[in-house]
Order: structure tokens, then C-alpha cells, then sequence
């Protein structure tokens, strides 16, 4: 029993494929709505072979353009904000507002600003992204440990050393936990944007156009597409984590 | 030294503290009118008290009375309200010292190695890498301590991770050491074991040590004297002398001088506990 716990995972993905065909070869669901898993993969296949894999690439790279902006921002941004407790509960209403507003509400003003085109869905994206990450940094750097930083001053560490040596170290778990979700965010709010914001391509624009043609199986395709972008994403983030804040969580 | 004369209550019949410093010796530390209030509470009010060289001081007194203060406030990890601090007439700044927290677990850069854990002191200061490694090196020599210190801390027992706490605290080859609590996080096979470390290293080194302990048996067992503190706004209830041989193990524990000590510590704990 033991041997078989890896694939335990995998009894969830069997479960779904079987619900699924047996809806639609019961008849329960029309197979136009719902093509059969086989014609689904074969259109994600034949799909990323082509068009398909063209609009995936082209997501990846605004998803990764606006998590970048956000972070170069945000990261140095948070750190200051953490490192004085006074300016972030003076700025803390501000960006509780905003990462609480809808980054789609934004779009219209983006628009104004940056006309339509690639700018605009990256500068929401990057919006959305940096208000996560900035309040996921300056939390990890004000709840650095009171203990590790008495410690680094009781051995002579100057404030500038305390930050470089204790504090940025201390936030780079919730860094990190900012940094998945700023990811997640900004692809949401890129699939969201290339489905309206008049776009010629991208995992978004994929599924709005399958869906407007009626090509059912497309358009399955390229959801599973946008999931395996969001899933493979976070576990990036997962992976650099580990291999970098080893000690994070122990 | 008169002043901590005049400070303690009559002695009782155990042979307490000779004067500090007695042998002609200067004390190491010299606190005058030291004050300090948190809020409403007065802990400290115009306190004195002289810190022999070369000793193991215990501090222990009743919960709450500020023994963790005391030795915060003379680390300068708290300011004090008035009074003064000076080792050698020295101020704080000027010397060099090593303070170990009772929760390593904390205290600890998890993410440097335990070597890099110890070294991390001489980095502040300025040593470059080779002589960092040199000096750790010799640390670990004379310690005679078996650690794998390549490991990172959250990889090592709790025990181990205070041991590298203390390590780090020494390298800098500190005038004089401070431990808060240093083995009450640990569990009681660790305490004791850390305990024979702790008195191997201050035979080893001789490095004036405060202790502060909350097991009265701990503080006895280890300490050169027993600071013994009343309820606050704190006094020296008694500090007390206790010379058993070093290194002493458990034949200590029985040895009728200890068990009088200890017995006579607890009878003026007991005092200042009631007082209240």
C-alpha cells in the first residue's frame, strides 16, 4: 500500500477524466458543450503544436513582463515601507484599498493612459501584482523576529547591516508567498485583458475566439492550456523558494 | 566594594561573599544607581552592585524581579532609565562581550551555516575570511566540541544550536559573557549535558560570566557566587559564595557545603518570596 502513495495524486485527474466521458457518452450533456476528453487532447495537442502554442508563448511573456515590473517595484518599495513601521501604517490604508479594488476596474483608466495594446494589459497585470507583493514584503520585514535582530545588534550591527544582513533575509519566505500570488493575480488579470481588450493573441484571446466560432474542443484545450500555465507558474515560484529560502517554515 | 557590603543584609551563618574583589583584584563590572521603571512598576531603584572578575555569577530571584532585565540593561539590549554601567571604567561600546538568548531557535541565522553562524561577529567586525575560519577553528580546538558545522541550524538538536549560540557569543574572545535562561528551552538530558559544557568552557576560559537561571539547583551547581534578587523594585537579597571544586559533577550535588548553600539560598528566596 505504502508503494503506490505517490500516485495517489493522480487518482483525482483518473476521476475527473471518467465523470467526464461517462457524462458524455451517457448523453447527459450535449457533446457539442461538452466534447469528449479525447477530443479535447487532441485539440490541446494539435493546438500547442500551432496557434495554440503561439498564444500560450505569448502570455508567458506578458504574465512574466508584469511580474517583473511589480516585483522590481515592490520588493524595494516593501522594504522600505517595512523598515519603518510609522510610514507603512500611514500608507496602510492606501494599499489595503487598492489590492482590495479589482485590478479589471482599472482597465478603463489604463486604457486612457496607454492606449490599447500590449502596455496597458501589462501595466494592470503589474498594478494588480506589485500592491500584492509590496504588503506581502513589508509584513515579512516588519515581522522580522524581535530576537534575531536584537541578536544582530547586541554583536554590533550597525542598522544599514541589521537590514541587509537580518531583515531582508527574515522577509524572504513571505517574499516569496507575495511573489505566487503576484503571479497568479497578473495572469488572471492578462487572460481577462486579452480576452477584451482588443488582442490579435494570447491563451485569453484563444478561448474568447474558440467561443465565439463554437469550436468546443479549442476551446477546452486552451483552458487546460491557461491551468497548466497558472499551476506550472506557482510551482516555479515553489521550486526557486526552496532552493533558495531553505529555511523557510523550519 | 564597600558599596556591596553595605547592600547586603547581615549574612547568615553560611560562609557568604567574601568582599568582591578581595584578592586585590578590581571588580569587572561596577553598576551605580541603576534605574528603571516600566510603566507604573519601579524594577530598579538607585542599584548598585560589583561584578567580580573572572566569576560565575548566578542570577536568581523570584519571578518577575528582573534577573533577565539586569543583565539586559548591563548588555545594553535596554536602556536604562539613570545609573551606570563600566567594565574596567569602560563603557559598553568599548568592550568586547558576548550575550546568548534563551531561545536560540531565534536567536540563530537559519539561513547561514553553524560555521557561518559562529563567524558571523568577527565578519561585523571587519576580519576577513581566512582569519574567520582560523579563529573558529581554534574556538571548536579548545572547546574540544564535536559538531558538524556545516550543517544549518534548524538541521541541528536544540542543545546543538545552543551550543553554536554560545560559540558565537565566544569568538570574539569576549571580556565578559551573559546567558539569559540559556537551557530552559531545552529538555532535562540536554540541560544537563549543556551545563557540564558551560563549565568546561569557563574552566577552559575563565571568562567572566552572568548567568541568569530560573532552577535554583542550576545556579548553585554552577555559579562562583549566587546573586540572589528580592521582588521589585529589585535588591541584593544576598550574594552569596560558593567555592566547591571545579569541575564538579554529581558528587557535588550531595556535598554538604552545596546542600548548605543551596539550602541557605533558598531560605532568603523563600524570604523575599513572603515579603511581597
Amino acid at each position: 500500500m505504502k508503494r503506490l502513495e505517490p500516485f495517489l495524486p493522480v487518482v483525482g485527474v483518473i476521476g475527473l477524466l471518467a465523470v467526464w466521458s461517462i457524462a458524455v457518452h451517457s448523453g447527459f450533456v450535449d457533446p457539442v458543450l461538452l466534447p469528449p476528453p479525447k477530443a479535447a487532447f487532441d485539440a490541446l495537442v494539435k493546438g500547442m503544436g500551432g496557434v495554440l502554442g503561439f498564444d500560450f508563448v505569448r502570455t508567458v511573456e506578458r504574465t512574466v513582463w508584469a511580474t517583473l515590473i511589480a516585483a522590481v517595484i515592490a520588493i524595494p518599495l516593501g522594504i522600505v515601507l517595512g523598515s519603518s513601521e510609522r510610514l507603512y501604517r500611514s500608507l496602510e490604508f492606501v494599499i489595503d484599498f487598492f489590492r482590495s479594488t479589482p485590478a479589471s476596474a482599472m482597465f478603463p483608466l489604463f486604457l486612457v493612459l496607454f492606449g490599447v495594446g500590449d502596455k496597458t494589459k501589462i501595466s494592470v497585470a503589474a498594478f494588480g501584482a506589485m500592491l500584492v507583493i509590496l504588503f506581502n514584503v513589508a509584513y515579512g520585514v516588519m515581522n522580522a523576529r524581535k530576537t534575531r535582530l536584537l541578536a544582530a545588534k547586541v554583536m554590533g550591527a550597525s542598522r544599514l547591516r541589521v537590514l541587509f544582513d537580518v531583515m531582508l533575509l527574515e522577509s524572504l519566505p513571505q517574499t516569496f508567498v507575495g511573489l505566487r500570488n503576484g503571479v497568479s493575480l497578473a495572469l488572471v488579470i492578462i487572460v481577462v485583458a486579452e480576452m477584451f481588450i482588443g488582442s490579435q493573441d494570447g491563451i485569453g484571446h484563444s478561448v474568447f475566439e474558440a467561443q465565439q466560432l463554437f469550436e468546443m474542443p479549442r476551446m477546452y484545450a486552451a483552458i487546460f492550456a491557461a491551468g497548466a500555465l497558472g499551476y506550472g507558474l506557482n510551482l516555479l515560484f515553489l521550486l526557486i523558494e526552496r532552493r533558495f529560502v531553505h529555511w523557510s517554515g523550519r | 566594594m564597600s558599596a556591596t557590603h553595605a547592600l547586603r543584609p547581615a549574612p547568615a551563618e553560611v560562609p557568604t561573599s567574601a568582599p568582591v574583589g578581595g584578592a586585590g583584584l578590581r571588580p569587572h563590572v561596577t553598576i551605580r544607581g541603576l534605574s528603571k521603571r516600566f510603566g507604573e512598576a519601579v524594577i530598579y531603584d538607585k542599584f548598585d552592585l560589583d561584578i567580580p572578575r573572572g566569576e560565575l555569577i548566578s542570577v536568581f530571584g523570584p519571578n518577575g524581579c528582573g534577573k533577565s532585565t539586569l543583565i539586559n540593561m548591563i548588555a545594553g539590549l535596554i536602556p536604562l532609565d539613570e545609573g551606570q554601567v563600566l567594565f574596567d571604567g569602560m563603557l559598553l561600546s568599548e568592550i568586547k562581550f558576548g550575550y546568548v538568548f534563551q531561545n536560540y531557535r531565534e536567536a540563530l541565522f537559519p539561513w547561514l551555516r553553524a560555521f557561518d553562524n559562529i563567524a558571523y561577529p568577527l565578519k561585523l567586525a571587519g576580519v576577513g575570511k581566512s582569519e574567520r575560519r582560523a579563529q573558529v577553528e581554534k574556538l571548536v580546538a579548545r572547546l574540544g566540541v564535536r559538531l558538524d558545522l556545516n550543517k544549518y541550524p534548524y538541521q541541528m538538536s536544540g542543545g546543538q544550536q545552543q551550543l553554536v549560540s554560545i560559540m558565537r557569543a565566544l569568538v570574539v574572545e569576549p571580556e565578559i559573557l551573559f546567558l539569559d535562561e540559556p537551557f530552559s528551552a531545552l529538555d532535562y538530558e540536554m540541560t544537563l549535558f549543556m551545563r557540564e559544557q558551560l563549565q568546561k568552557l569557563f574552566i577552559e576560559t575563565k571568562t567572566t560570566t552572568v548567568l541568569v537561571s530560573h532552577d535554583l539547583e542550576e545556579a548553585v551547581y554552577l555559579a562562583d557566587r549566587v546573586l540572589l534578587l528580592s521582588r521589585y523594585p529589585a535588591r541584593v537579597a544576598d550574594f552569596v559564595r560558593y567555592d566547591g571544586a571545579r569541575p564538579r559533577t554529581d558528587v557535588t550535588l550531595s556535598d554538604p557545603d552545596f546542600v548548605r548553600t543551596k539550602a541557605h539560598c533558598l531560605e532568603v528566596f523563600q524570604r523575599e518570596v513572603r515579603r511581597a
